[in-house]
């Protein structure tokens, strides 16, 4: 079975790099649903420990006015330089607020994170001589590499370097979630107080899962940033982080798979709803996310696993001592 | 000479309860004691106090030379105390082995982002871990699905994972069959003594006590009332009368 899903995601990588030479217009909708993507998968890092922030908004924005503000501060800047200073300003973010949050749990947890994002929110709307208001800073076309892009030529440059950042994040926080700490943030979601007599600090860890999450949103905003020309103090709007705990749901929690199939798939999906039912399109996302807890609790990954036979033993509450656990199947026994 | 570990006049109170009214002890290097008393005795809240979850209103636990009274039970099991549970207190959603490797990664503060857990150096000796508690064939099953008795021998394999100096266990055959109390206990006695391990456990068998400790401690009403061997412990008329009841007159 492990054959045949990399042999899907060769499939699928090659898919999305093929799309958009034949349909140009779907260019632009994957490098955003790539860019989301990314903070998807920051999502997907603290839901490993059972934990929803509904802030994480916060990060993208931070990341995205710091690469604003150096495109301005250098008349264009330098792509490279902005996401390396972007993901720079979301890990110190995510240090600072992260060193309070990891204290609290569940609702406060959820809580806590949106009232930080919503803080820079109303600063970012308030300060208005730093930050523009609501109308938030240009984001002028940047040089890559020192060289200078046409519109076209830089969309398409965004997109291939979008794809290849995120498969690159998406297999450094799959071997995150299968190494010692990834599977330490697990047990925090179902033992914490173990893990204390055990001698590791459950704080310690959820910080360092937190961080990067924060650092994943940070890569996610700078390239919303550059892509859509301009940044808002939509970026740390509620609404925001809402749309990444969505489409975390939406993929399914459990894999890397899911942010990137759960982004690209609310992406497509939005872009025609609001093309084709224009005043109702947030309904039919509405209906659609429903569907999904309804009927696909583990999100479009887990519909995949389940048509595919890739079945899970915890929900069907029994089992079946003869076949080979999820787990036995990964790993033959010692 | 110092004591290897040492609770000094610990006193502890829930309400109008009086869980540890000046409880004194010392416990030597090597031994295994045992714990006994009515329920509601203040055995737990013992263990409680000496693993850091509880902090006492007055006293001090000394480990080795040190005061622990006011540390976590992070640092206190960084010290070489380790705990095994009542209730099993396991990670639901990994197998045994996993489980065993989390222990394994966490003794040595391995976090190795980019490892996979299953390629740490500590498998090996995990692997032996559970095999040494008869877990071995169940390595690969959740843990949730495990009956009542594997899952208290993971439980204690975990504390052992940390190669502790000293072992506080709760119970270490409570959920365990009768029929299987002995054979459980005789694994736990033999990864003990393969470990070096001083232990301390709290048990309600007294047949268990009196084959696997080399000394007893009798608990009542938050006081050490009793110390001794087995043999004298367990003839003594006010243990009879108070802790073993009516149900073990042959003893």
């Amino acid at each position: 079975m492990k054959t045949v899903t990399t042999f899907l995601a060769i499939i699928v990588a090659i898919g999305l790099v093929v799309l958009p030479l034949y349909f140009p217009w779907t260019q632009v909708i994957l490098t955003l649903a790539l860019a989301k993507g990314l903070a998807v998968l920051g999502i997907i890092v603290l839901l490993q420990a059972g934990q929803v922030s509904f802030g994480h908004a916060l990060f993208f924005a931070v990341s995205a006015y710091a690469a604003a503000y150096l495109g301005q501060a250098f008349a264009g800047g330098e792509l490279l330089t902005m996401i390396v200073v972007g993901v720079a300003a979301s890990l110190v973010a995510g240090l600072l607020v992260g060193l309070f949050v990891v204290r609290y749990r569940y609702i406060f947890f959820g809580m806590l994170n949106l009232a930080f994002s919503m803080i820079l929110f109303s600063v970012l709307e308030k300060f208005y001589h730093l930050t523009g208001g609501s109308d938030g800073m240009q984001v002028a076309r940047p040089l890559v590499l020192g060289m200078e892009f046409e519109r076209e030529g830089f969309e398409t440059l965004l997109f291939y370097g979008t794809f290849v950042i995120a498969a690159v994040a998406g297999l450094a926080v799959h071997r995150f979630l299968v190494s010692p700490v990834g599977n330490m943030m697990k047990t925090i979601k179902t033992n914490e107080t173990r893990l204390e007599y055990l001698g590791v600090s459950p704080r310690s860890v959820l910080l360092t899962g937190y961080v990067l999450s924060a650092g994943l949103c940070g890569i996610g905003g700078v390239l919303m940033a550059v892509a859509q020309g301009i940044v808002t103090p939509e970026y740390a709007w509620w609404i925001r982080s809402g749309e990444l705990v969505f489409i975390a749901i939406l993929g399914g929690a459990g894999s890397v798979w899911g942010a990137f199939v759960g982004s690209i798939v609310y992406e497509f999906v939005r872009t025609f709803a609001s093309a084709f039912a224009g005043d109702v399109w947030q309904m039919v996302l509405g209906v659609f996310l429903l569907i999904i807890i309804l009927f696909a609790p583990s999100g479009l990954v887990g519909l995949w696993n389940r048509v595919t036979g890739r079945g899970e033993s915890s929900t069907s509450g029994q089992s079946v001592p003869a076949k080979p656990q999820p787990a036995a199947s990964k790993e033959p026994s010692a | 000479m110092t004591a290897f570990f040492e609770a000094k006049g610990l006193e502890i109170r829930f309400g109008g309860v009086v869980a540890a009214d000046d409880v004194n002890i010392r416990i030597e290097e090597g031994r295994n004691l045992a714990i006994i008393g009515p329920n509601g005795a203040g055995k737990t809240t013992f263990l409680n106090i000496c693993t850091g979850y509880l902090k006492p209103s007055a006293g001090e636990v000394i480990f080795d030379g040190q005061t622990i009274t006011r540390k976590s039970p992070l640092e206190i099991t960084r010290l070489g105390v380790a705990r095994a549970f009542q209730i099993p207190q396991l990670f639901a959603e990994h197998t045994a082995l996993e489980n065993m490797l989390i222990a394994g990664a966490a003794r040595s503060q391995r976090w190795a982002p980019f490892t996979r857990m299953y390629d740490i150096p500590e498998r090996g000796e995990m692997m032996h871990l559970l095999e040494l508690v008869n877990c071995g064939h169940v390595a690969n099953r959740l843990v949730d699905e495990l009956p009542e008795g594997q899952r208290k021998l993971i439980d204690i394999a975990l504390a052992l994972a940390l190669k502790p100096r000293l072992l506080f266990m709760d119970e270490p055959t409570s959920g365990v069959a009768s029929s299987e109390k002995f054979a459980v206990l005789d694994i736990i006695a033999k990864a003990l003594d393969e470990a070096k391990v001083t232990s301390v456990f709290v048990e309600h068998d007294m047949g268990i006590v009196e084959r696997f400790a080399d000394e007893i401690a009798v608990w009542n009403r938050g006081v050490v009332m009793h110390r001794g061997t087995p043999d004298e412990i367990l003839n003594h008329p006010d243990v009879i009368r108070d802790v073993i009841g009516g149900e073990v007159t042959d003893a």
